[in-house]
């Protein structure tokens, strides 16, 4: 039984009324994991064993009348750098290949406490840097909707589980667009929520000040719900906001009447394939017809979003990364002369090309006499974005745009050019600049079957209101969640 | 970027390159500083820099004693241990 492939209200009803067990449903997950893995690389890790001995735990509870908790019993897999006490977490690195947690991530703890079933660790870019999970040392995830293309990255193994039918749900990171473009590029809902919603407690650093643990899920309504369980203050996070005052979840339908949506121009100029453009301008007339009103506004500064957060992620990657010195804990070389001669080899060989060229660029970027020309004045012109769009959503409620400026793209096209690879972040980029929420939502495929995402960004703090919109969304324009053909047995 | 530039932010980031690296990274960082440029067009005059997304201030915590990972926990993905503490190479030169 194809179980995964309904939606998530659908699957907890299930569960709620006994038609389905938290077992049989984790065997199913597992079955399709080990079918469909092989091709397409999304699981590094999977924690089979303890996943059947949870979901059993579960049946227990529910068979004997025990309250349960908000996650039912469903299955979640984590993106590999999302800490789990007692499971591998690599990061896709060698420099952690051999990595155990010691602790488990805030987020961890409260999947746990409502129920939900930690079913593996996925495929990553290394250290979440990329944009197509080809830095992965463990080889690229692969698109179910054409295996040659990218998965979309840094979170791919996210995208591709949840796109798959492996899993309903799933955790990934975006620290530049690292949900929001894989879920596009798959065909499933992904979610960056306002920086500080979801404790870091427990997420391997790439740049703090941008990082943000969000989920995938096959429609909004399990994105919003995996969300109101994560989200929320933690002490361990001194970033961490109170506590959200929006019901992400409320029943009762909510109308698009009146809800205004912003549009750029320059999102649909040069630079965007025709097909994407089609589907996401179609997007937001489905919007405008179901009472939505469509205004155009300006965000004079996003051309400039890609600079600054290079420079800024670079930065504070080259920071974050220098705790990887091979006395701790990663990979130590064997062959060294001295103390720094260890620290330089243990990096050398445990870093891939990618995060090595931007711990380079970081570490030019804040060294001295540079620094005020590039990590300062990159910090100045991110608060000219976050001032753009202050002032855009005094006047709409929401953003909309598309998510890249293709669809997925064949692997190995951007490899050998890290410039190329980087402006394919343009329209995800400056909400983590700005630290504001974002959204991808599935809204039809081009004439070569690939998905295409709509984005909608909301005012920082806005999450609930986003999530609604973005359910309405999907009602109305009928977009289910699809699997590719050959994958829905 | 030339190569011997490429090979002292190395130095300053303690990575070691190949030369194959260390050519191609300066190639590729060139292209990128060349890139970021685009930012001199931007008016900055009286911008405060914004180091952070969400602008929190002063976040305090009593200062409490609470349990932390224990010592094997702690030492349990070092690549080398003797089972109290993490081991290293040698860091002082023997006299000669």
């Amino acid at each position: 039984m194809s179980s995964t492939f309904t939606g998530t209200a659908r699957l907890l009803d299930a569960l709620n009324c006994g038609s389905l067990t938290s077992r049989q449903l984790t065997e199913n997950c597992l079955e399709r994991i080990e079918r469909l893995n092989p091709t397409l690389n999304a699981f590094l890790h999977v924690a089979a064993e303890s996943a059947l001995r949870c979901a059993d735990a579960i049946d227990k509870k529910r068979a004997t009348g025990q309250t349960i908790g908000r996650l039912g019993g469903l299955p979640i897999a984590l993106k590999d750098n999302i800490c789990v006490q007692g499971m591998p977490t690599t990061c896709g690195s060698r420099m952690l290949q051999n990595f155990v947690a010691p602790y488990s991530a805030h987020v961890v703890d409260r999947i746990v406490a409502e129920d939900g079933i930690i079913i593996g660790k996925l495929n990553m870019d290394e250290f979440a840097m990329g944009s197509s999970t080809e830095t992965s040392f463990a080889g690229p995830a692969r698109n179910p909707w054409n295996t040659e293309h990218t998965a979309g990255g840094s979170s791919g193994g996210s995208a591709v589980a949840v796109a798959s039918g492996m899993v309903p749900l799933a955790l990934g990171s975006d620290t530049g667009g690292s949900i929001r473009q894989p879920a596009g590029f798959c065909g499933v809902v992904g979610m960056k929520p306002t920086y500080g919603r979801v404790s870091r407690f427990g997420l391997v650093a790439y740049a703090s000040s941008l990082d943000q643990i969000g989920p995938l899920a096959t429609d909004v309504h399990g994105a919003a719900l995996l969300y109101s369980v994560i989200s929320g203050h933690d002490v361990r996070d001194a970033t961490s906001l109170e506590a959200d005052a929006g019901d992400a979840i409320r029943a009762e339908e909510v109308s698009l009447d009146g809800v205004k949506v912003g549009v750029v121009d320059e999102h649909f100029g040069a630079g965007l394939s025709a097909e994407i453009k089609d589907r996401v301008q179609q997007a937001i007339t489905v919007l405008e017809q179901a009472g939505a009103k469509v205004h155009t506004i300006s965000l004079p500064h996003s051309k400039y979003s890609i600079a600054a957060y290079y420079l800024i992620a670079c930065s504070e990657a080259s920071s974050n990364l220098a705790r990887y010195d091979g006395i701790h804990y990663g990979h130590r070389a064997t062959e060294s002369q001295n103390l720094v001669d260890l620290y330089c080899q243990s990096r050398g060989q445990g870093f891939g090309a990618e995060v090595k060229r931007r711990i380079m660029l970081g570490t030019f970027a804040l060294s001295a006499g540079y620094y005020d020309a590039y990590y300062s004045k990159a910090l100045k012109v991110r608060r000219r974005i976050s001032q753009d769009f202050e002032a855009a959503f005094r006047h709409v409620d929401v953003i909309a745009s598309p998510i890249a400026p293709t669809a997925a793209f064949p692997l190995g096209e951007n490899v050998d050019d890290p410039l190329a690879m980087y402006l394919s972040d343009i329209y995800t980029i400056s909400a983590n600049l700005a630290g504001i929420p974002g959204i991808s939502v599935p809204c039809g495929f081009t004439s070569d079957s690939l998905p295409v995402g709509l984005q909608l960004l909301s005012a920082t703090r806005n999450d609930a209101m986003l999530l609604r919109v973005a359910d309405r969304f999907q009602h109305v324009s009928g977009s289910q969640f699809q699997l590719p053909a050959d994958l829905l047995s | 970027m030339n190569v011997s530039d490429v090979r002292k932010v190395a130095s300053l980031a303690r990575l070691s390159l190949t030369d194959e690296e260390c050519l191609s990274f300066g190639t590729q960082l060139t292209a990128i500083l060349d890139y970021v440029k685009l930012l001199d067009e931007v008016d900055i005059t009286d911008i405060q820099p914004m180091p952070h997304a969400v602008e929190l201030q002063n976040v305090f915590r009593e200062d409490e004693k609470k349990p932390s990972l224990d010592r094997a926990a702690a030492l349990s993905n070092s690549p080398d241990t003797d089972g109290q503490f993490f081991m290293v190479p040698r860091i002082l030169e023997e006299k000669k």
